[in-house]
């Protein structure tokens, strides 16, 4: 439907200069054809250069106000709100010049469109200012770095204060899996060369390692609300990068190199289904999974909102399908799924 | 340096009065004439890049109707689109070679090679680049590596799919797709001949504006797309180098066996040897070429928006100096800032936090220009010729395209936007659509200059504002979906019930996009068409104060055919008075470069 009318507007639109440059020319013939602005050219293009600041600010209403809802909700992670913040005030510094500066130069390219016999002005410096445009810059500028780079500096300082529960994100090409260090809280080492796919020891967890027999290797992440998780990010191929959009948490991941990325989950799984924001997408997502599911079409079951881990680094043919669900829950409903999960050492036993 | 100059311009003109027979091919195939060299790389770039655009539409409309079968695809993909539906490797493949024909092809050798190659000569008052001889071999090895990236189109595996930035290990490792096999491997070879036309043309550059300038003609008083032209060689010849060594290490571990950038790798049921290389290290060597990359796209796209901004409104273009300066800033900073493309890339944070640093810097003089661009149009007499609508097309896009810059520099805040939409949206509207406005204004402005004929102003409008339209229409909404949180380089996002709410911004996109590509259809008529039957130029047709509209419409070897003009003043006296209120000239609003100052009037310290 949207197709449809833009297409018909832009059909029209081109129709309509068409026209006008069909006048032109007619009007132009006997005239000299020099291909070079007239004075009727620069009244209708400065014309068209308001239509188009008019055009440029309802394109950036309409976004805002047909798209704004599809946006991530807000920020499921301690160090989130703080992003969400500093995004917010960005944003809003970035709108304001871009509405100023838009204004300026299409304004000014209308007001001051040529005409025989008018002369421009010889303005060719002003130190004032030019100085005064890029100390304010300067100072907007400063003020967000430094917030940024606090905020960084926080995100970044990955440590073990708080007693953090010790995860590890293990990327292949097109699948996730998590390995819960377990009691000790400390994970087995772990290398490519030790994999064993015949015993099942897909992470190359080292049998030999004391630390890793009480190891959980799961393809679901559950985390407890409100306690501080330590991820410990590996590869096992090329490139990928555990997005959690959600959390406002990237990392890539990086074969030979373990990288790290922490954070805090405050809101659970559950209460996140609640927010009015996130009930509204839901809502507006099923409408439309309804509609296709009507025509008999497949992937269109009603939809539950759930947290996620994408794979944000091209890494071959199912990039675009590698994932993993992540869970916030409550402390007790975390231990109780925890304890009924097999342990690494077990499972070797069992081979 | 002047009395060296003079020497010269003498001896050249002496020697210019008998010459030497033309044959076709030494006219039109071997020239070492600059400006054919010009015209050669400006058609060999826009072939690329319709390619490229061609292959935009491909993969916007598999975004759009995800999994939907296409006669279409059918009839370009072939067995790569069965049934008419897209591969997943092949919408990889094509969102690869799109960037790197972009990028390359058209944005760096179509657009610095074309018209760094008409204009330094022509507005410094040389007869021709200091050595013709190796712009001519610059010029084929650039076609060569065309052909290599083209014949790579064709190989049964397909073409490399790894992304533009092709990072290590994806496309070490033949068995992680298969574009990394031939595909990959011509792939290099084809940057590593782009890489070595793309120096031998910037020495070039850099030589004849340092010693082949027309006497008078100080660096001050250069336009500044000389300057643009000037800086942006500099930075080629620094950064390319390192794309050159990071292609070359990058081959060693394909080919060779070595381990630069792989380590600990379990593919496909084994271990690989490869031990203690670093993919990251890739990444700085990359993106130490990749960031000054995309200001050797921007920098001659500005130098020719400052030009026609001034020749069109009538006016000097506003700070000159301050111009001069930013882009010597930007050069210099372009070097420093390239880690702001792996804040997340697991180095370490504090190089994270010096990168945001150095990037919000270079903010500064980037918005510097911006200002300057407007005041400049401020109180003037503003000829809406085609190439002036897109000189202030660019200027809106930079300016929408950088503000988000600021977003993305800052470490923190690329946490959550990295490698989503959001960057696609931002670099394209500040890079890909602004050097491409910048380039359309260039090809109309000194379409004359090349070919001795005006193109249609009419088909030029239409072209404009139809363009404006859908850049936006595509771009704008792209921020949106990339702030939902939805990755770049997805063949399709139904995988995730989360994105079904973009399915129409989706379409909303791919429908501008369409749109915008037929309208380069009306473009391509209008250059093909003036090419042989446009209106007959004159001289001077914009009434312009740079020396290149000094020289007759019938383009000669050796450009003048008398001596080269002397030039006495800047290159922006539009529009200058006496104290009377009177123009210099009676009657006539500019000052062209070769008129000696008149008495009583001063020359500005600009
Ligand atoms: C009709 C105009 C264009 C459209 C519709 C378009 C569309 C796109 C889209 C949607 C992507 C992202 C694909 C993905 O990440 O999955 C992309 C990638 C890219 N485009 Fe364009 N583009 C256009 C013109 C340009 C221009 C003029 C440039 C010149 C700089 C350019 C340079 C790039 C680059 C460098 C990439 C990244 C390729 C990669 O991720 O490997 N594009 N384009
Ligand atoms: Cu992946
Ligand atoms: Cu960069």
């Amino acid at each position: 439907m949207t197709a449809l009318l833009t297409i018909i507007v832009l059909i029209l639109v081109g129709i309509a200069i068409w026209q006008m440059t069909k006048i032109f020319e007619l009007s132009q013939i006997g005239r000299s054809n020099t291909q070079i602005a007239t004075d009727t050219d620069n009244k209708y293009n400065g014309y068209l250069m308001v239509a188009f600041m008019i055009f440029l600010y309802g394109l950036t209403i309409f976004s805002f106000v047909k798209y704004s809802k599809t946006l991530l909700p807000k920020a499921a992670s301690e160090h989130g709100g703080e992003y969400d913040a500093l995004m917010l005030v960005s944003m809003l510094v970035i709108f304001f010049v871009q509405i100023i500066t838009q204004f300026l130069l299409h304004f000014f390219a209308y007001k001051y469109k040529g005409k025989k016999g008018k002369k421009a002005l010889f303005y060719a410096d002003n130190d004032r200012l030019e100085f005064i445009w890029t100390i304010i810059p300067v100072i907007v500028l400063a003020g967000l770095i430094l917030w940024g780079l606090y905020a960084w500096t926080n995100i970044m300082d990955i440590n073990d204060d708080d007693d953090p529960l010790i995860i590890e994100l293990y990327a292949q090409q097109f699948s996730w899996t998590a390995r819960y260090a377990g009691e000790d809280n400390v994970l087995g080492d772990a290398n490519v060369r030790m994999i064993d796919i015949d015993k099942a020891n897909v992470l190359g967890v080292d049998n030999s390692d004391p630390n890793a027999m009480d190891d959980i290797i799961v393809k679901e992440v559950h985390l407890p609300v409100g306690r501080k998780v330590n991820f410990q990010i590996r590869s096992q191929d090329v490139l990928h990068s555990a997005y959690m959009p959600h959390f406002r948490a990237q990392m890539n991941c990086v074969p030979g190199m373990i990288t790290h990325f922490s954070f805090t989950p405050t809101i659970t799984t559950a209460e996140m289904r609640r927010d009015p924001m996130v009930v509204d997408k839901v809502s507006n997502i099923n409408e439309r999974r309804a509609e296709r599911a009507a025509l008999g079409e497949e992937n269109s079951d009603p939809w539950e909102f759930d947290y996620v881990l994408l794979c944000n680094k091209i890494c071959g043919k199912s990039h675009y399908n590698m994932q993993m669900k992540i869970i916030v829950e409550t402390e007790e409903e975390f231990n109780e799924w925890l304890a009924s999960q097999q342990r690494f050492g077990d499972s070797m036993a069992a081979k | 340096m002047s009395v060296t100059a003079n020497a010269h311009v003498e001896g050249h003109s002496d020697d210019h009065g008998h010459h030497h027979k033309e044959t076709f091919v030494t006219k039109y195939i071997f020239s070492q004439d600059h400006k054919m060299i010009a015209k050669q790389y400006l058609i060999t770039g826009l072939f690329m890049g319709a390619l490229g655009i061609l292959m935009s539409i491909l993969f916007r409309m598999q975004i759009a109707w995800p999994g939907e079968s296409f006669g279409i695809f059918e009839a370009i993909l072939g067995k790569w689109a069965p049934g008419g539906v897209m591969d997943a490797d092949v919408y990889l493949a094509l969102v690869t070679i799109h960037g790197t024909l972009m990028v390359f092809f058209l944005l760096t050798a179509g657009l610095s090679g074309t018209f760094s190659n008409l204009l330094i000569p022509l507005q410094i008052g040389a007869r021709d680049m200091a050595s013709g001889f190796l712009n001519m071999l610059s010029f084929w090895i650039f076609f060569l590596a065309c052909i290599i990236m083209l014949c790579s189109l064709f190989v049964e595996s397909g073409p490399a799919a790894a992304g533009w930035t092709v990072y290590p290990p994806l496309s070490a490792l033949p068995m992680s797709q298969p574009g990394s096999g031939l595909g990959m491997t011509l792939w290099l070879v084809s940057m590593f001949f782009f890489i070595v036309q793309s120096l031998l043309g910037s020495l070039n550059y850099i030589v004849t504006v340092l010693n082949m300038r027309t006497k008078g003609m100080s660096m001050t008083r250069m336009p500044l797309t000389v300057w643009s032209f000037f800086v942006t060689a500099i930075i080629g010849v620094v950064s390319f180098p390192v794309l050159l060594s990071a292609a070359l290490l990058l081959i060693m571990d394909r080919s060779f066996g070595t381990s630069f950038f792989l380590s600990d790798i379990f593919i496909q049921g084994e271990v690989l040897h490869y031990q203690g290389g670093s993919p990251v290290l890739y990444e700085h060597l990359f993106w130490f070429l990749g960031h000054p990359e995309v200001y050797i796209v921007i920098l001659p796209a500005m130098g020719i928006v400052s030009e026609v901004l001034a020749v069109n409104a009538r006016k000097p273009i506003f700070g000159y100096r301050a111009m001069i300066a930013s882009i010597l800033a930007i050069a210099f900073l372009s070097t420093i800032v390239w880690g702001h493309h792996m804040f997340v890339s697991g180095m370490n944070p504090f190089l994270g936090s010096v990168f945001t640093f150095t990037t919000l810097l270079i903010a500064i003089p980037s918005a510097v220009k911006a200002f300057n661009w407007i005041t400049t149009l401020w109180k003037g007499n503003i000829q809406f010729n085609p190439a002036m609508l897109f000189s202030i097309g660019m200027v809106s896009t930079f300016i929408s395209g950088g503000l988000t810059g600021i977003i993305l520099g800052d470490s923190t805040l690329d946490i959550n936007v990295h490698d989503t939409y959001f960057v696609v949206a931002h670099f394209h509207l500040v890079m890909g659509i602004s050097a491409l406005y910048g380039m359309f204004a260039g090809i109309y402005h000194w379409f004359p200059k090349m070919f001795g004929r005006m193109m249609n102003k009419n088909l030029g409008y239409v072209h404009f504002w139809v363009t404006a339209v859908c850049s936006y229409g595509v771009f704008f909404p792209m921020h949106f979906v990339g702030m939902a949180g939805v990755p770049r380089r997805y063949y399709e996002n139904t995988a995730f019930p989360m994105f079904d709410d973009l399915a129409d911004v989706q379409v909303l996109m791919t429908v501008f996009a369409i749109v915008a590509a037929l309208v380069q259809l009306v473009f391509a008529f209008n250059f093909i068409k003036s090419m042989f039957y446009g209106v007959k130029a004159t001289v001077n047709p914009w009434q312009a104060t740079t020396l290149e509209w000094t020289t007759p419409v019938e383009h000669i070897h050796g450009n003048w055919p008398g001596a080269i003009p002397q030039v006495y003043r800047w290159p922006y006296d539009y529009s200058k008075t006496h104290d009377n209120g009177e123009y210099i000239i009676a009657s006539q609003d500019y000052v062209p470069q070769n008129v000696p100052l008149f008495e009583g009037e001063e020359e500005l310290e600009h």
